[in-house]
């Protein structure tokens, strides 16, 4: 039941000043105080539902049935970083610190070291991403001039149990596969991806992020904090 | 020993068979259904691992898991609480509902030899009266657990149920008047008996077509007397703290189990007062239109003669074709209906069930005394 009321004189079209009111009663009319043809307009479509769910070839339910069946993410999807190795399995960074500039978050933490290849100069003797600080931003990729970090790998960090496990190290970055690699293009008789060429003995034990030998490693001491002074 | 008596303890084992036998199963129907309704999956997982396979049989493993669930939980007890009135309660809520099935005839009578053995626990001429004897038992449990739990939440819940069931039962009592003046009986078997004649030669006397006003007005009150959505004001699992709020493990559970057993036993009620009971349409005993033995009497005249026992197995069977259609029906009703609010209960059980049930009663008389 709606009626329709308006302030100013009615006219033609609305006027300036003119304010049109609608106004809803709530008061039942005679079908719905007797429930019974709106419960029976209810029960047809949960039957509809019911019935199309259970014997019907099209059904509504959407259900992925989680550990059996996993959705797949979208092609942009941002999942874990990796680092990209070169043809030799030392990986593409050349410790720049764009990266580690750019995030918002300060979980990278890179300290960088000399090579003898006069290409590059530079090289991660530690490259460490906090995953438990990242907001996954995606802005270390864009500013990598070497396309050397990129987080096309569609999963997720593994959940840890301490939180010095969410430290992802270098090693642990390097091994990680992009969704559409197979691992066949990875050189397996290639050295360890440490600092390739310099005869430097960098983290022998692989790194101490999940899934890597943990401890054995304690970082240089640099100038300042090495996440800055926000750390915590 | 007499035989009548052995065959009382054989219906009564059937009796608590379906009862006890169906609630399980009905928790994992209501959730199933409700999923199918809600385009979800619902419980599949529970299951045991047996030769390198996991038995899961649809998830009815479920009922299953919880009972050994409430079975094992610990027993807590608030210090306060009525000791013997707190034990007491879930039982009082449980024995109503597994006893109110005992007049409901679930097939016709089997004669064996010089034996008349009849499907059904006990043939008393006040049936129906029976039925709102004992069901009106049941709001002690309900008024007694809100009471010693010593708890104000518990104590106000057990209030709307106890107002709630005491409501409805004047409704439910009045709508069934119109059905005793048609049948003129009170013996579940005999109405039965009534509803497999035909009205005008082709409708079947079921109750839903002589009474229909009635058949709504029954279902409705007995779905609010079981607390039941959309009147489950008493106690809204997640959301309102009902009268078994203090109880746990299988206390709980008994509670629990008295709703399901009661949701069967309205299905066997609505079946045997409104649908026929174990009647099959059209189908008469031997002697009818010239049948040497039960057959179907199709209204052109035409006959199919069946055999006496493939009659009592069509009859039994379509008692329980029915009663799954009711239990189906008031899952169904369930995950339709919005709640409602505690005074349009309260309205629709004395302002407008009861007048309908009161007018329903008066046409009814009228009516029965012009034909008769």
């Amino acid at each position: 039941m709606t009626e329709t009321a308006t302030k100013a004189a009615p006219a033609a079209g609305p006027k300036q000043g003119t304010i049109r009111i609608k106004k809803v009663s709530h008061d039942m009319d005679v079908q719905d105080r007797m429930f019974v043809p709106a419960i029976a307009s209810g029960l047809g479509a949960t039957v509809r539902h019911f019935f199309k769910n259970l014997f019907g070839k099209e059904k509504y339910t959407a259900t992925i049935q989680y550990p059996e069946q996993q959705a797949v993410y979208p092609e942009r999807f941002r999942g874990m970083h990796r680092l990209v190795p070169r043809e030799d399995g030392a990986p593409r960074c050349v410790a720049c610190f764009m990266c580690q500039t750019a995030c918002p978050a300060r979980c990278i933490h890179i300290v960088g070291g000399e090579t003898d290849d006069e290409r590059i100069e530079k090289f991660p003797l530690v490259f460490e991403i906090d995953e438990l600080r990242c907001v996954v931003c995606g802005l270390c990729v864009e500013a990598c001039p070497c396309d050397a970090i990129r987080m096309d790998t569609g999963i997720h960090p593994k959940p840890v149990y301490e939180r010095e496990d969410g430290d992802f190290g270098k090693n642990d970055l390097l091994g990680i596969l992009g969704r559409h690699e197979d691992g066949s293009s990875r050189d397996k008789t290639a050295p360890p991806p440490t600092a390739a060429g310099t005869g430097r003995k960098v983290r022998a034990e692989g790194d101490r992020g999940a899934g890597g030998a943990a401890g054995g490693y304690e970082a240089p001491k640099t100038k300042g904090q090495p996440f800055g002074d926000n750390a915590y | 020993m007499d035989i009548t008596f052995l065959w009382n303890l054989v219906t009564i084992a059937i009796m608590l068979g379906i009862l006890v036998g169906l609630a399980g199963p009905l928790t994992w129907a209501e959730r199933r259904q409700s999923a199918m309704i809600q385009d979800r999956i619902g419980p599949n997982r529970a299951g045991i691992d047996l030769f390198g396979r996991r038995i899961t049989i649809l998830g009815l493993m479920h009922p299953i898991a919880d009972a050994i669930k409430m079975i094992s939980k610990e027993d807590t007890m608030n210090l306060r609480v009525d000791r013997f009135l707190f034990n007491i309660a879930p039982i009082i809520s449980l024995v109503p509902a597994l006893v109110t099935f005992a007049v409901v005839p679930y097939g016709p009578d089997l004669v064996i030899g010089d034996y008349v053995l009849p499907l059904q626990v006990a043939r008393v001429d006040a049936g129906v009266l029976y039925i709102f004897a004992v069901s009106s038992l049941a709001v002690f449990g309900v008024t007694l657990a809100g009471y010693a739990s010593s708890s104000r939440l518990a104590m106000m819940g057990g209030l709307r149920a106890s107002a709630q069931m005491i409501s409805y039962e004047v409704a439910m009592g009045m709508s069934l008047m119109g059905l005793f003046l048609v049948y003129g009986t009170l013996e579940p078997y005999a109405m039965v008996l009534e509803q497999g004649e035909l009205l005008w030669g082709w409708l079947p006397a079921w109750g839903i077509f002589v009474q229909p006003v009635a058949f709504v007005l029954f279902l409705t009150a007995a779905i609010a007397e079981n607390k039941r959505i959309p009147f489950d004001l008493a106690e809204g699992e997640s959301e309102i703290v009902g009268y078994f709020v203090e109880y746990s493990g299988m206390k709980f559970g008994m509670f629990f189990m008295a709703e399901y057993i009661e949701v069967i036993v309205i299905a066997g009620l609505t079946t045997t007062f409104f649908f026929g009971g174990w009647q099959v349409p059209y189908l008469m005993d031997a002697g009818v239109a010239g049948m040497s033995q039960a057959g179907f009497v199709f209204p052109g005249g035409a006959t199919l003669e069946v055999g006496n026992v493939l009659a009592t197995i069509l009859r039994i069977g379509s008692f329980f074709v029915k009663l799954f259609f009711f239990l189906w029906f008031q899952l169904t009703l369930r995950w339709t209906l919005p709640r409602f609010r505690y005074d349009q209960v309260m309205d629709l059980g004395w302002k407008k069930l009861l007048p309908v049930s009161l007018l329903n009663l008066v046409v009814t008389a009228a009516v029965v005394l012009a034909i008769s």
